[in-house]
């Protein structure tokens, strides 16, 4: 019995190898069984090389790997590339007819574009038949596989499940099984990635108005809000440049509208005037950042965390803001919903911090939409007399809608008085500024009462792992092959930082870790603005990938020498 | 019922500004279109950009958006799509709507949203002190360009036409009977609708005299509004400068398009996702 699996299939842009390390997903998480994908994919359409890599297990699965114990080639280029992953007794599956390989006791070849010949098929549905070898090598069902395939494909399903099927018994014929995956009863569970997880979530707590412009790794928001808006009762448009995105959005928002706009870190870079300007005019807005390699135009479809610190310092000028950065899809569904409340509770821009990480890649969900609801914001009664940015105890003023008889709703870019009318007098400023500003209170012991950061692993632990965003997976997996104790401190709201959590836990600690993907240290260096504390020990990624847990694991040992 | 449309905002404009007319016909032609039933005050919406121009937000009693530089197409772009029975006039300079913001207000046009632009345009970046902007005149003179502007002014109008405006029209802010006229076509107009307004500045280009003597009424000599052709041969016109509408057709509108049922996008219920992580399962 096996207890996890890791696997990679490769091959080039346009062969369907995303979609068949997928499949692959979504047939062993049908087995019960928890996956996690990451695709690593180029900024091209067609040729170089792609390649998924699926590590799926009984327990819960937070990170690919890169040692894999099956590597699927549909191309030359996968084994030559990936060969030096494969652990000793490891095994090579390949198309027989496009690759060559002769790694004693390794090779699995399979005549895949004989068997898509003899059923007349298009060269592209070799995929399904190499499915049907995979599903045989770790003991799945081929009951499972059709029902996948025929979800997924449709109309066309039948010659995909009769390729599978011949996949299946040839490998059935010729190869020893790897082994048999450990299953468990489970409900079933769906397998998102972190952008759907944003996009579901937003729409619990509310999302009526989707805008943006493309740009690696948000567009799949995009396109998934774009493919479910009758199914979900939104409106999605994608206008000409993202100040237009997030300024339609502005404006969809004063008129009633719950909205989100997402981008990576150049559009977002575009955006800023605006986020300063849903600050000063309080018109709430929710912003989905997806980091990707920078700077500038960067890696476009590889991962980055190096955003941390301009998110965190959007837009200029002082006014409350908040930023939340989800670990993995159950945070990332759970947290857009509060991302979402929050904005319009306290009339202010919250951003969504994310990368090409979490935002792309696939895991096993727990998510349940009764835990999560529109909530309660302080609305006018209605009537003559109403002040947009009417002063109040708490900062919040009571929000209206236009369309409302008798309120007359002003709100003002410029500095403005509790009617909305423009003024530039300093006692005046000072207030509304203060005003602005008390919600920042408001905000941050609302927060006490919700999830800012997560504790993991041993609580009396003498080494502490601090990190965010991301790299959560790599440190939970790397935490399972460690053989210290390690307790970790997962931060999930870097604005307002939760100093009344963090602080709990880092005197009683021998050393301090951090870890995250850039290469200047920003989240060590936002802590010790927050708290004084200095982290002395940090871990580093700036090659635009994510942590391998085992590479993390023995970084985290060297550190500790 | 007469519209309470004043405000206790103070007016900050030079004596003469050509943006006092503009003013003054707005308000008439809300007062009109509410009178109508076309809307009511509290559906209407205006906003501006920032300039001397944007001051109009806080000089009429109406709901309004003061925005950033350049942005005015695209907030109430979003306001009409979060809630199609809001009626949006958006008022820009020159300097925001062909220098700042000139690609919003060539994709509204293109989109055919149904909205109203109202440009201010008195060729000249007024509130920052005078420097040539997008419709400036060659060889016009700043503190910016001290030997004179070396680019050619844009067309406001071809812009527009080329850009897909189903309505475009010139107005003169002295002539506040015309002008309002103008505004109440535009807003009733079902699609993206369009005003260049001449506004004498005072201050940095004062054109008062040179519009007097040359503006006609397009409309009176029959010119025919659904003849794209015939409308960009007479934007041409130097010597003599026609006011009035020189394109007017019909086209399906971007929000026809797009929404499903002219509700407030606020007012649809929260759906259960159930249906689609069943999809991922
Ligand atoms: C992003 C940005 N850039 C520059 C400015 C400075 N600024 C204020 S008003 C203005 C020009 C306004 O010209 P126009 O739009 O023609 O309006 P007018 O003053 O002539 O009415 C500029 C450049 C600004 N407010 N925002
Ligand atoms: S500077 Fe020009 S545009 Fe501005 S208020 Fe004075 S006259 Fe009007
Ligand atoms: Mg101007």
């Amino acid at each position: 019995m096996l207890d996890e699996v890791s696997l990679l299939v490769g091959g080039k842009a346009g062969e369907g190898v995303r979609s068949t390390g997928y499949i692959i997903g979504r047939i062993l998480n049908r087995h019960g069984l928890n996956v996690f994908i990451r695709d690593d994919y180029q900024s091209l359409i067609q040729g170089g090389h792609n390649f998924s890599q699926i590590r799926s297990s009984s327990k819960e699965t937070w990170s690919h790997y890169e040692k894999v114990d099956l590597i699927a080639a549909l191309d030359q280029k996968t084994i030559d590339l990936h060969e030096k992953e494969l652990v000793s007794n490891g095994r090579v599956l390949f198309d027989s007819e496009e690759v060559k390989y002769c790694g004693s006791g390794k090779a699995l070849s399979i005549p895949l574009l004989k068997m898509v010949e003899e059923i007349k098929g298009l060269k592209i549905m070799r995929n399904s038949a190499l499915i049907g070898v995979v599903a045989y090598l770790y003991g799945l069902d081929l009951t499972k596989v059709n029902a996948v395939l025929t979800k997924i494909y449709r109309e066309k399903a039948p010659k995909n499940l009769a390729l599978a099927k011949k996949g299946y018994e040839y490998a059935e014929k010729n190869f020893d099984r790897i082994g048999e995956i450990k299953r468990i009863d489970r409900l079933p569970k769906p397998l998102l990635t972190g952008n759907q997880a944003i996009a579901l979530g937003a729409v619990k707590a509310g999302l009526k108005v989707y805008i943006a412009y493309p740009m690696t790794p948000s567009t799949s928001i995009l396109h998934y809000l774009a493919g479910h808006q009758d199914k979900l009762g939104l409106t999605v448009v994608q206008p000409e440049n993202e100040i237009a995105v997030i300024i339609m959005a502005l404006g969809a928002s004063y008129a009633g509208a719950r909205s989100m706009v997402a981008s990576s870190g150049g559009g977002f870079a575009l955006m800023q005037e605006a986020i300063s300007m849903s600050g000063m005019t309080e018109v709430p807005l929710v912003i989905v950042e997806c980091q990707r390699g920078g700077p500038s135009t960067g890696v476009a479809t590889y991962t980055s965390q190096a955003d941390l610190k301009f998110v965190v310092n959007a837009g200029h000028g002082d006014f409350p803001k908040v930023v939340v950065a989800p670990g993995d899809t159950e945070e990332a569904f759970y947290k857009t919903a509060e991302a979402l409340n929050l904005a319009w509770k306290y009339q202010i821009p919250v951003i969504v911090l994310s990368d090409k990480h979490l935002s792309e890649s696939y895991k096993t969900t727990s998510i349940d939409e009764n835990n999560v609801s529109k909530e309660e914001v302080k609305m006018a009664n209605g009537g003559g007399g109403y002040k947009r940015y009417e002063l109040t105890e708490d900062g919040i003023s009571p929000l209206a809608f236009p369309g409302t008889p008798e309120a007359v709703i002003k709100v003002n870019s410029y500095e403005h008085n509790p009617s909305g009318y423009a003024i530039d007098e300093p006692e005046l400023i000072n207030k509304m500024q203060e005003k602005r500003l008390r919600k920042y209170a408001q905000i941050a012991a609302d927060l006490r009462s919700r999830e800012t950061v997560k504790i993991y692993g041993e609580k009396d632990a003498d080494n502490l792992i601090v990190s965010w965003g991301s790299a959560k997976g790599a440190v939970l997996e790397a935490m399972k092959l460690l053989k210290r104790k390690f307790k970790f401190l997962h931060v999930i709201y870097p604005k307002p930082f939760p100093v009344w959590e963090v602080e709990k836990h880092l005197d009683k600690v021998k050393n301090v870790i951090s870890v995250e993907c850039n290469s200047t240290g920003q989240f060590a260096s936002l802590l010790r603005e927050e708290t004084g504390f200095l982290v002395n020990k940090k871990i580093l990624k700036y090659d635009s990938r994510p942590f391998d847990p085992e590479d993390l694991a023995n970084r985290i040992e060297r550190v500790l020498e | 019922m007469k519209l309470e449309l004043d405000t206790p905002a103070e007016k900050t404009w030079c004596r003469g500004c050509g943006d006092f007319g503009i003013l003054t016909a707005v308000k008439r032609a809300i007062q009109e279109l509410v009178d109508s039933g076309e809307t009511r005050h509290e559906n209407i919406v205006i906003a501006s950009g920032i300039g001397c121009h944007n001051k109009i937000v806080d000089y009429i009693n109406v709901n309004s958006f003061d925005v950033l530089h350049g942005r005015v197409p695209p907030i109430i772009s979003g306001m009409k799509i979060a809630n199609p029975n809001l009626k949006v006039i958006g008022f820009a300079g020159d300097g925001d709507a062909y220098n700042e913001g000139i690609s919003h207000l060539v994709y509204s046009a293109k989109r055919n949203i149904d909205i109203t632009m109202i440009i201010h345009d008195n060729e000249v970046f007024a509130l920052t002190t005078g420097q040539a902007t997008a419709t400036s005149s060659l060889g016009f003179s700043t503190k910016a360009m001290p030997k004179g502007n070396i680019e050619v002014p844009l067309n406001p109008i071809h812009l527009m036409l080329t850009s897909g405006a189903t309505f475009v029209a010139r107005g003169f802010s002295f002539d506040i009977k015309h002008l309002t006229s103008l505004i109440k076509e535009a807003v009733k107009h079902h699609g993206f609708s369009f005003i260049d307004v001449l506004q004498p500045c005072k201050t940095y280009h004062d054109t008062t005299q040179f519009l007097r003597e040359r503006i006609y009424y397009l409309n009176e000599k029959g010119h025919d509004t659904k003849d794209f052709r015939a409308a960009w041969e007479r934007a041409d016109e130097k010597e003599r400068i026609p006011i009035g509408i020189f394109y007017k057709i019909e086209r399906k509108t971007f929000e026809d398009q797009l929404l499903k049922g002219k509700i407030p996008a606020y007012e649809k219920e929260i759906p259960s996702i159930n249906h689609v992580i069943e999809e991922h399962i």
